[in-house]
């Protein structure tokens, strides 16, 4: 069989077998992203490439298109558009992705997105006109057949890696696991995951997602605080935080305040991934510290003993 | 059926505003059954009416407010003189139904109800969203569970990573989650071939212009 073409150095790595990092960026209500860009700048080399969230829980943000392209041109870091249906039609949608390669951009992440009624404009009308999985369909059919989803055909067709999101907190499982095995059907090449902190979880579900073959990345989403912990296992449905995990970040606090936490939290998340990497075959890790992003290489470092290997050109 | 429910009563007596002589129209199907433009709310509504200062001229509840032909035989026929002499309509009926009064009557019409959804009855006063009328029914591969009007999000390959516990989570994970239901309801039929299979981006072309149907 022929080699499957590659567009991105981010698919390249995973290609080949390097164990890859990606970060996260949320842009916001601004035209200015240049403090998100300095802080995205020092992650090169650490992280292979750069997810941008398209209006996350359904706040009104600078467009995730726009700011894709500022932050791969001003970091050198690939970036990893993320789409969703929530606001655009696949008029809109089919624009903006000619649009995304023509400025350079070669990952998408399709996702749904979040209703607006959880966001900051929740009188908005729902869009929804496809979801994730008819998202991933338009993708692959400009890619590999070169025509938008009516069949009309598109001069000089997109060559995009498209990727999904996957959710190993989800309750029930088997629903979730269902829809995935649905968008590897259709071409899926990768799948980053929500964040997890449960390693038994992670376990699971890459045991579970071995018989898709393509890589997998988990989500690692440090804890900035206690407070902001707290918030989490209270308001986000479905995040399992251990006990001992939850323990270990309240005593860091007690003995040595904010420094204790985030060193707490760089051991805790070297020694989950290290296992991961260790017992299951999982191929990276998408580390999503929204606001202080300065911990992500100290993370990698630990893990890694220094900078990641990774192939730098095409 | 569909579900209406009451506008607030200021709204109506605005809408009123500069009118003396009113006429009421309920509906004898929908409406009646969901209490809100039956006889029994009809006159209440005109002593409502009354007491704002009003004149009611005269009511009718046709057998269904949405069908031209009972608008005929109960309304106009029956009311002609009453109906006339009114310078405004309240209806209290789905939009349909207002409109198929102001189209019959070619009066000035208000209306006195909200239309909020085609759905079922499961007992008095508890009624349920079911279908949005797509024109593409997709219930066969669904498990007889419609996600374009049950699903938050309207998806057809559920369910989103909004789930939790089977809830979804645009009613702050308060009501089922409509995936999760089809996977349960296909799971135990043995059709989860069925939810497997991809469903490609629908056809909206068969919803999103005026709609009609002139059998021959
Ligand atoms: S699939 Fe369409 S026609 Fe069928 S119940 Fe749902 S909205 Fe109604
Ligand atoms: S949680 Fe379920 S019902 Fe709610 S939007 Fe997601 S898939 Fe639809």
């Amino acid at each position: 069989m022929a080699e499957k073409p590659v567009y991105s150095l981010f698919m390249k790595n995973l290609r080949a077998g390097k164990f890859v990092y990606t970060g996260e960026a949320e842009p916001h209500k601004t035209t200015d992203i240049s403090d998100l860009i300095e802080s995205f700048k020092a992650l090169k080399g650490y992280v292979i490439a750069i997810n941008v969230t398209d209006n996350p829980t359904a706040y009104a943000y600078i467009s995730s298109l726009v700011a894709s392209y500022l932050i791969q041109r001003e970091t050198g870091i690939e970036a990893i558009y993320q789409v969703t249906c929530r606001d655009r039609n696949r008029l809109a949608i089919t624009s903006d992705l000619l649009g995304a390669y023509a400025l350079g951009i070669r990952n998408v992440l399709a996702l749904t997105g979040d209703h607006p009624c959880v966001g900051d404009n929740p009188q908005a009308k729902p869009v929804f006109d496809l979801d994730s999985t008819t998202l991933l369909y338009l993708i692959r059919r400009m890619v590999d057949e070169g025509v938008d989803l009516a069949g009309n055909k598109i001069e000089h067709p997109p060559k995009f890696h498209v990727g999904i999101a996957a959710n190993p907190n989800a309750d029930p499982i088997e629903p979730e696991l269902l829809k995935i095995e649905r968008k590897v059907s259709l071409g899926a090449e990768f799948i980053q995951t929500q964040c997890i902190y449960d390693i038994e979880v992670a376990k699971a579900f890459l045991k579970e997602a071995e018989r898709w073959k393509i890589p997998v990345l988990i989500g690692i989403t440090p804890f900035k605080s206690v407070g902001m912990m707290k918030y989490m296992i209270q308001y986000v449905p479905g995040i399992k935080v251990p006990k001992e995990i939850q323990e270990r970040i309240i005593e860091a606090k007690k003995r040595g305040g904010k420094e204790a936490v985030y060193e707490e939290n760089i051991e805790i998340f070297t020694e989950m991934i290290k296992e991961l990497k260790r017992t299951t075959r999982l191929a990276g890790c998408h580390m999503m510290a929204v606001g202080f992003e300065w911990i992500v290489p100290k993370i990698i470092e630990r893990v890694e003993g220094g900078r990641p290997s990774y192939i730098e050109a095409l | 059926m569909i579900i209406t429910e009451p506008k607030p009563e200021e709204e109506i007596k605005g809408y009123l505003e500069g009118f003396n002589k009113i006429f009421i129209i309920g509906c004898g199907s929908c409406a009646t059954k969901c209490e809100t433009g039956g006889e029994e709310q009809v006159k209440a509504m005109a002593e409502t009416l009354r007491s704002w200062g009003k004149e009611v001229t005269g009511w009718a509840v046709p057998e269904e407010c949405c069908d031209y032909r009972f608008l005929r035989r109960d309304v106009i026929r029956p009311h002609k003189e009453t109906l006339e002499a009114a310078d405004a309509v309240l209806v209290m009926a789905c939009g349909s139904g207002v409109q198929a009064v102001a189209e019959v009557t070619g009066k000035l019409v208000v209306p006195a109800l909200n239309t909020v959804f085609i759905g079922v009855t499961e007992r008095l006063r508890n009624f349920h969203e079911r279908c949005r009328a797509c024109g593409d029914c997709l219930l066969f591969y669904t498990g007889g569970i419609c996600p374009v009007a049950r699903c938050a999000k309207g998806l057809l390959n559920g369910p989103c990573g909004g789930q939790a516990n089977g809830k979804c989570e645009a009613t702050q994970w308060q009501t089922d989650c409509a995936w999760v239901l089809i996977y349960e309801r296909l799971k135990e039929q043995g059709r989860l071939d069925l939810f497997l299979k991809p469903r490609l981006p629908k056809d909206w072309s068969a919803w999103s212009k005026p709609r009609e149907r002139v059998w021959r």
